[in-house]
């Protein structure tokens, strides 16, 4: 590449539209009502934070779980804008739910797959009914362009707890495996809101979907979309790290005035809010780019994510810092925005690997 | 009211009775101006059809693909961006005709008498002082950071009218004569070595009451149509990617491996992507405005801009090693565009340092940002309701 390279294709769609602002207010309502950050932090240190029902809730009655699958799958025939809705408010809420993991990275995957293997459509359709969740069996800091695991036990997948099935790349191909057949070892993780395990599946357990080319392109497939998608949970946490953090400082007085009047945190807050416009314009672009399959979106991805990762976890770190004392303590939400976002990320790639990624793209060597 | 049909029929009137080829370029500017065709937004008789806005890229595309002249809008940029929306909106029907056309067509170019060295952030604290003299007013003061002002024929001007007044009550607006014996231009010589700005003296400057625009004493509301203006147009360009300044340290990068370190690459990274990202978050910017949803992220840009300005251009400094040493030539020079993407990099380099000063410095747009955009309170103040010569200074 030696000229600049303006994108030939369409310019990316970065607004909202009104059905995913509709969609939005949907979600958002469903997780006010029934996955308060108090009612998270109840759950969070029991066996499962998942909120009993609300999957169901969510993926079934809202329709969420499918809006990647076509319709002839049994899915919504939507996108990955839509899904980036979805992630945007499950990233404010911290919601602990398979949605990444499954109704997407798993999805995903088996997208890649739905036209060769019949085993691989029938999946889809049970996941895009949220009947089923599914987990790939890799740990969650796999970048879409990493060395993938093939052996029988893989540490820190995310969501093992609540996967039906796992799909567990091997030597020879990708296999379904029955997470009955699977030992499943629960690992305390930094976010107890994703949980991770460690996953142990039988040498000739599952049934087999794909041989080994199609499904290294397929897992790097599922990856990507995941890759670029988390980028929208990551904006949806920070904005909830920001709206918190100006409510707080506009009530807490001290000096007899409210602490937000003093510029030295008013800076720190309007910069946080400048980042928030690009971390905007990124995961939309990701979205975007995803979903209108663009031959941008692996670069666009790696941008989203190396972006949104580092104003995520600015984000969260100054909500706890700005809180003062109060940011500190176990009975308010700021730490679980922070575990998430610190864990957001190393998940699916961390910031050196995606910047890696865009040098290969653009053609920015490094050093000899 | 007017149609793209209606408007392409009238420029192509324009250009049959007005052949570009065959037509001397300020006559074809006036006789667009007269057709309406100059911005379609104006009224009708200044230039305008009362047309949408957006409807100017239809006549801009088929001018242009006749070959017809512009305006050089980039070179009577103020005038443009500033004077022309204020005298719209607060000048008589005698000012807007007799300053509209040429300051469009650019046979006036037009400078800015707003900022001083003693109110810079702090704009309305500024000591310029306009004294009533029958039908006009007699100006004493020193104005600073003026572009153009050695090629102005007029300049906007805000002056103090009552100091008894706190200081944003006691202003007035005017429109001030470059030409008056009173007024004296010196260049204002800046880091890079040349000097793209003015100092203005003004002493005894006389300024005919009909050139007032607005109330005696409301200046400071008619100043925030021109600084609203300024901002809008600051930052408002699609950028193709790799477009701004990183292009330029990328273009080296790829073509001299022998200057990469890994230190260096990891930090252009990073630049790379804040670029990318500022692209983006300026893309959806327009995105908005064209869906007429238009934010706030706006006042964003300019900041984001002016700290990637200097971030990557300090980069480019470091990566040229022994030619980072070097400075292209210090001879002082009135340039009379800016090119912030031109030139070395370490004019690059020293330029940039003024993105984040001029048109509002970053900790004001900061404070804007706080205070507008996040609802947060102001600071205590207690500059507002004090006589103006009663504040330190």
């Amino acid at each position: 590449m030696t000229e600049s390279s303006e994108p030939t294709e369409q310019p990316l769609d970065l607004l909202y539209s009104e059905t995913e602002d509709d969609l939005r207010a949907a979600v958002r309502a469903l997780l006010a009502d029934r996955a308060g950050h108090q009612t998270l932090l109840g759950r969070i240190e029991t066996d499962s934070p998942y909120v009993p029902g609300l999957w169901k809730s969510l993926a079934g009655d809202i329709g969420v779980a499918g809006l990647l699958v076509p319709e002839n799958l049994g899915g919504q025939g939507a996108s990955h804008r839509e899904a980036a809705v979805v992630l945007e408010e499950l990233g404010r809420a911290v919601t602990p739910l398979p949605y990444l993991t499954s109704a997407v990275v798993a999805t995903e995957t088996l997208l890649a797959l739905e036209g060769e293997s019949d085993a691989a459509a029938g999946l889809l359709t049970e996941l895009a009914g949220g009947r089923t969740v599914a987990a790939l069996a890799v740990p969650l800091s796999t970048a879409p362009d990493a060395e993938l695991p093939l052996g029988a036990t893989v540490g820190a997948v995310a969501d093992a707890g609540a996967a039906d099935v796992f799909l567990v790349l091997r030597a020879d191909g990708l296999y379904a495996v029955p997470a009955d057949e699977a030992t499943v070892a629960p690992q305390t993780p930094l976010d107890l809101t994703r949980p991770l395990a460690t996953v142990t599946t039988g040498a000739g357990s599952g049934a087999r979907l794909a041989g080994p080319d199609a499904a290294r392109a397929a897992v790097r497939r599922g990856l990507l979309a995941g890759a670029g998608l988390l980028a929208s949970e990551q904006l949806g946490l920070a904005e909830w790290c920001l709206e918190e953090t100006v409510r707080y400082t506009r009530e807490r007085h001290q000096f007899n005035r409210p602490v937000g009047s003093f510029q030295a945190l008013k800076h720190r807050m309007a910069q946080l809010w400048l980042d928030l416009v690009g971390a905007r314009a990124a995961a939309r672009a990701a979205a975007d780019a995803l979903a209108t399959g663009s031959a941008d979106a692996p670069l666009i991805a790696a941008v989203a994510q190396a972006y949104c990762s580092r104003v995520a976890v600015r984000a969260a770190e100054e909500c706890v810092q700005l809180h003062g004392g109060i940011g500190m303590t176990w009975e308010h939400p700021a730490h679980l925005a922070l575990k998430r976002a610190k864990a957001d990320q190393i998940a699916l790639g961390s910031t050196g690997r995606h910047q890696d990624a865009i040098a290969a793209l653009v053609g920015l060597a490094p050093p000899g | 009211m007017t149609d793209v049909e209606e408007l392409l029929a009238r420029t192509r009137k324009l250009l049959a009775d007005h052949p570009p080829a065959d037509t001397d370029r300020t006559d074809f500017l006036r006789a667009r101006f007269d057709a309406g065709l100059a911005w379609v937004h104006y009224p009708v008789g200044l230039g305008g059809l009362d047309a949408p806005r957006a409807l100017q890229a239809v006549v801009d595309a088929e001018l242009a693909a006749a070959g017809a002249p512009d305006n050089d809008p980039r070179k009577i940029g103020i005038g443009l961006g500033m004077a022309a929306p204020t005298v719209l909106a607060h000048g008589t029907d005698e000012v807007k005709e007799r300053f509209l056309r040429p300051l469009w067509v650019g046979e006036e170019v037009w400078c800015q008498l707003f900022s001083e060295p003693g109110a810079g952030s702090d704009l309305a604290a500024l000591a310029t002082r306009a004294v009533r003299d029958g039908e006009d007013w007699v100006v004493d003061g020193q104005k600073v950071w003026t572009s153009s002002a050695h090629t102005a024929r007029w300049a906007i001007l805000i002056a103090r009218t009552d100091p008894d007044a706190p200081k944003h009550r006691g202003i007035t607006y005017f429109v001030c004569d470059m030409t008056d014996p009173g007024v004296e231009v010196r260049p204002l010589r800046q880091i890079t070595g040349e000097a793209e700005f003015n100092e203005v003296f003004l002493t005894g400057v006389r300024i005919p009451d009909a050139h007032r625009l607005g109330e005696v004493g409301d200046g400071w509301r008619v100043a925030q149509t021109t600084l609203m203006n300024e901002r809008v147009s600051i930052g408002g360009a699609r950028i193709p990617r790799e477009g701004g300044m990183i292009g330029k340290v990328a273009a080296t990068w790829r073509a001299r491996p022998e200057l990469r370190t890994h230190e260096l690459h990891r930090r252009l990274l990073d630049h790379w992507v804040d670029a990318e990202v500022a692209r983006l978050a300026g893309e959806r910017l327009r995105q908005q405005l064209v869906a007429g949803r238009p934010g706030p992220e706006g006042s964003a840009m300019k900041l984001a801009f002016a700290r990637l300005n200097q971030a990557i251009s300090g980069l480019e400094v470091e990566l040229l090693g022994d030619e980072g040493l070097l400075y292209g030539e210090w001879e002082m020079r009135r340039p009379e565009l800016v090119d912030f993407t031109g030139r070395d990099a370490g004019y690059r380099y020293l330029r940039s340092k003024g993105n984040s000063i001029e048109g509002g410095t970053s900790e004001v747009l900061l404070n804007i940002v706080a205070e507008r955009v996040l609802g947060l309170p102001p600071e205590p103040r207690n500059d507002k309701d004090v006589a103006w010569k009663d504040l330190a200074r």
